[in-house]
């Protein structure tokens, strides 16, 4: 076992979407317990150094694999698929609307309940979506489609973002 | 053939039976120093059996210093020259203080941070500090009459990176080997969590003289999970005094033309009050003003409106926090309460309607933050039995880079576990270009202007190009104890940068020469003799680890490579032996680089085994 090695061979979890997120943390932890670099303090500097760089590795795995989003995404790039948000726009038509509807309907809302309201529609939007995500990487095996799914949740994400924004001019005391 | 050490299954061959190791909670009002004796943490006192510390310095005419209690008590009486609650100035600069004329010290900048100019001269946070760590360095060599292996020492959560560096500094000039620093309210939880015995998701609501911190925590076997945390490194029990103070004065009609006596005596008494009003419905303010002596009489409630707009703040830093964890108040099972502001009626009541629960407050909340770290520092000098303490911290304020136009592009969010590495890559702007200056910033908003500048560095010398073309990948790697390295290199080429990393606060090696050199009460004056002990130290821990390594698990290296390990960890120990630190540090060098492969072998078959052992657990 490499520092190089993939994260589901760190962590051993099978390589796929649906993941069980307590046994993601308890894993974590026992990890953790080995390469802490304060299992380490008394052993000198370089052990804790190497420590360190083990620890890290262990969050960065952990914080990727917790994440539905980039666990996915990481899952496509091992797939040779890569999001690459940045190049590629594509995302499913109809998604296309649905973003223009939720922009608009966040700019005329002008009360926290009307917010609230849109908050779970998109929600339960959300919900759904990820659903299809899991199907097309567990059981379609289809990255190509998946990476695309993932670029329209990953605007949703985004979006969640600016309710919350609005949410908080809106209703401070939350 | 050298002859392996073989010890009892469990115990390292270590000639020491225990390693003196302490928790040091280096507090805005007071310090205080804590151990494990006898399986239990306690704090150390002085020989008048206090435990508490004031943080007072006070700089005499003789040239000598008092600290303690008699600086503390001198304080109104020699205000300018006695130094009190400098916690709030470490790591920063002078306009980064709100109403600072409302003190008694006259302020400059200097070396990048403020410090306050006294009869001996201007004296940094990061001095002061270090008075009163050395203090307690050596009330616990006294208490044990032995050396001390290392030392735990706590900050707020909220602390920046500068405030650590600046601890980290003021823990150099004091002669102490810093094990760790640890939040302060994870500090809090451990003292409890062992004490309580039970498992769950925690907050701590952390209020002391000048800092607030609120964190939540999951304890699972052991294993202290930071999952979120916030608070103000500027807000504390000092700004409900000074409300009072100002208000009394106000009501007096005497706010013009207060010497600093005047205002360090408005500021004792106000505390003095607000102190009594916690246990008594109506107080008085008194205090010699311009040579007479004025007085007032309050109420808990005056108290409390004046203290409440504080306290509102700290509320919703509460609400926020429990926000980024994404947790509900009522899954939180138990509220612990830390510092001594939170002896204020108001804020116990406050943070119990909050969490709709009563609040925690059997343990002291003075001691409670010392007692965790002695706990801690325990468990990391490698004296606990059954070793299963665990910290996992987060980092509390987002890390990020100066981008076109001023913005702040974050790298590292808050709340990322620590220790982290994260990368970014950037580009060039113009044709041709050969050099990048970086600009590495913390806080939450999005104009470097309202950050917190950590430091600048120039990546030079890469091969000019289109703009655009350049890849300039920005490594940040932050610690456990919470602090930054960045390193940046521009792929193509490979040049990496590290020519000239300038901090924008903190001190320089020469500066903490010319310090020692300036007479600093307790430290080694000499540098070289200080900087030979610390490779000693660092050569026998790894030499006594790497012979440990070799007993448990020779097996795991061919009898080849077991003698070419043992003849570096002798060359080391014999090294060790010598005055040549350098050298010291050479053969140290040789023998990681030589272990190294060794010890990614042992790390690995750990895991292997800690993943498998749990897997029969569940059958």
């Amino acid at each position: 076992m490499q520092l190089s090695d993939d994260d589901f061979k760190l962590f051993e979890l099978p390589r796929r979407f649906a993941l069980d997120e307590a046994e993601l943390d308890t894993r974590r932890r026992a990890l953790q317990a080995q390469v802490h670099p304060d299992r380490f303090a008394a052993d000198g500097s370089a052990a804790q150094r190497l420590a360190t760089q083990w620890a890290m590795r262990v969050n960065a795995g952990y914080r990727r694999l917790k994440d539905p989003l980039s666990r996915a995404a990481y899952l496509c790039e091992l797939h040779g698929q890569p999001v690459d948000v940045e190049r590629n726009t594509a995302m499913p038509a109809e998604f296309l609307i649905q973003q223009m509807q939720w922009r608009e309907s966040l700019e005329e809302s002008s009360t926290a309940a009307e917010v609230r309201a849109l908050e779970a529609a998109v929600t339960q939007q959300q919900s759904l979506m990820l659903a299809r995500l899991a199907t097309l990487l567990d059981h379609d095996n289809d990255h190509a489609a998946a990476a695309a799914q993932l670029r329209a949740l990953m605007f949703v994400s985004r979006f969640r973002q600016d309710i919350d924004r609005s949410l908080d001019r809106l209703d401070p005391q939350r | 053939m050298a002859l392996l050490q073989i010890s009892e299954p469990g115990q390292a061959p270590d000639p020491h039976q225990r390693r003196i190791a302490v928790g040091i909670d280096l507090g805005t009002t007071h310090s205080l120093v804590a151990s494990v004796r006898h399986g239990l943490a306690e704090c150390l006192p002085d020989a008048q059996g206090r435990v508490l510390l004031p943080s007072a310095v006070r700089y005499l005419k003789d040239g000598g210093r008092e600290i303690g209690h008699s600086a503390f008590d001198a304080q109104s009486e020699d205000a300018e020259n006695t130094l009190v609650s400098v916690k709030r100035l470490m790591g920063r600069k002078l306009a980064d203080l709100g109403d600072h004329h409302k003190l008694p010290y006259q302020f400059v900048d200097a070396a990048g941070m403020v410090a306050v100019q006294t009869r001996a001269g201007n004296k940094t946070a990061v001095e002061v500090s270090a008075e009163i760590l050395a203090t307690l360095r050596q009330r616990a060599e006294d208490s044990f009459d032995d050396e001390l292996f290392g030392a735990v020492i706590t900050v707020p959560a909220y602390f920046d990176d500068a405030q650590r560096q600046a601890t980290k500094d003021a823990a150099q000039l004091a002669g102490l080997n810093v094990l760790r620093l640890i939040s302060e309210p994870t500090a809090a939880a451990v003292a409890y969590g062992l004490d309580q015995g039970s498992e769950g998701l925690y907050a701590v609501y952390d209020l002391g003289g000048g800092t607030f911190d609120i964190s939540l925590l999951r304890l699972t076997q052991g294993v202290f999970e930071v999952v979120a945390t916030g608070g103000d490194a500027a807000l504390g029990g000092d700004d409900i005094d000074q409300a009072l103070a100002d208000w009394a004065l106000a009501s007096l009609a005497l706010e013009a033309d207060l010497s600093a006596g005047d205002k360090r005596a408005a500021l004792v008494a106000a505390r003095q009050c607000k102190q009594a009003l916690s246990d008594h419905p109506q107080a008085t303010w008194q205090a010699m003003i311009a040579g007479q002596p004025h007085r007032v009489q309050l109420s808990r409630v005056q108290l409390e409106a004046l203290a409440k707009p504080w306290i509102d703040k700290t509320l919703t830093v509460v609400r926020q926090v429990l926000r980024d964890a994404k947790l509900k108040r009522e899954e939180v099972q138990g509220v612990v309460m830390v510092g001594g502001s939170t002896r204020m009626p108001l804020v116990r009541t406050a943070v119990g309607e909050l969490f709709a629960q009563p609040v925690l407050t059997n343990l002291n909340p003075d001691e409670v933050v010392a007692l965790g770290a002695a706990i801690q520092a325990n468990a990391l000098a490698g004296n606990a039995k059954d070793g299963d303490l665990l910290l996992l911290d987060v980092i509390a304020l987002s890390l990020g880079l100066e981008t076109m136009g001023g913005l702040v592009e974050r790298v590292i969010e808050r709340n990322s576990s620590i220790p982290v590495a994260k990368a970014q890559d950037f580009t060039t702007y113009q044709d041709g270009q050969t050099a990048m200056a970086i600009h590495v910033v913390q806080g939450e908003r999005d104009l470097v202007s309202e950050c917190r500048s950590l430091a600048r560095f120039e990546l030079r010398g890469f091969p000019p190009m289109a703009a655009g073309a350049a890849r300039i990948r920005v490594t940040f790697e932050v610690d456990a104890d919470g602090l930054l390295s960045v390193t940046a290199r521009e792929l193509g080429s490979g040049v990496e940068a590290a020519v000239e990393v300038k901090p924008s606060y903190g001190l320089g090696d020469d500066q903490i020469a010319q310090m020692l050199k300036d007479g600093f009460s307790h430290a080694e004056a000499d540098m070289a003799a200080r900087a030979l002990r610390e490779a000693q130290v660092d050569a026998q821990r790894m030499v006594l680890a790497t012979r440990a390594a070799l007993a448990a698990d020779a097996a795991l290296l061919s009898s080849e490579e077991q003698t070419e390990l043992l003849r570096l960890v002798d060359d080391a120990e014999q090294a060790a032996r010598g005055q040549d630190a350098s050298a010291i540090e050479a053969f140290v060098k040789t023998l990681a680089e030589g272990s190294e492969a060794f010890a990614a072998a042992r790390m690995n078959q750990g895991i292997r085994q800690a993943l498998a052992g749990r897997r029969i657990e569940e059958v």
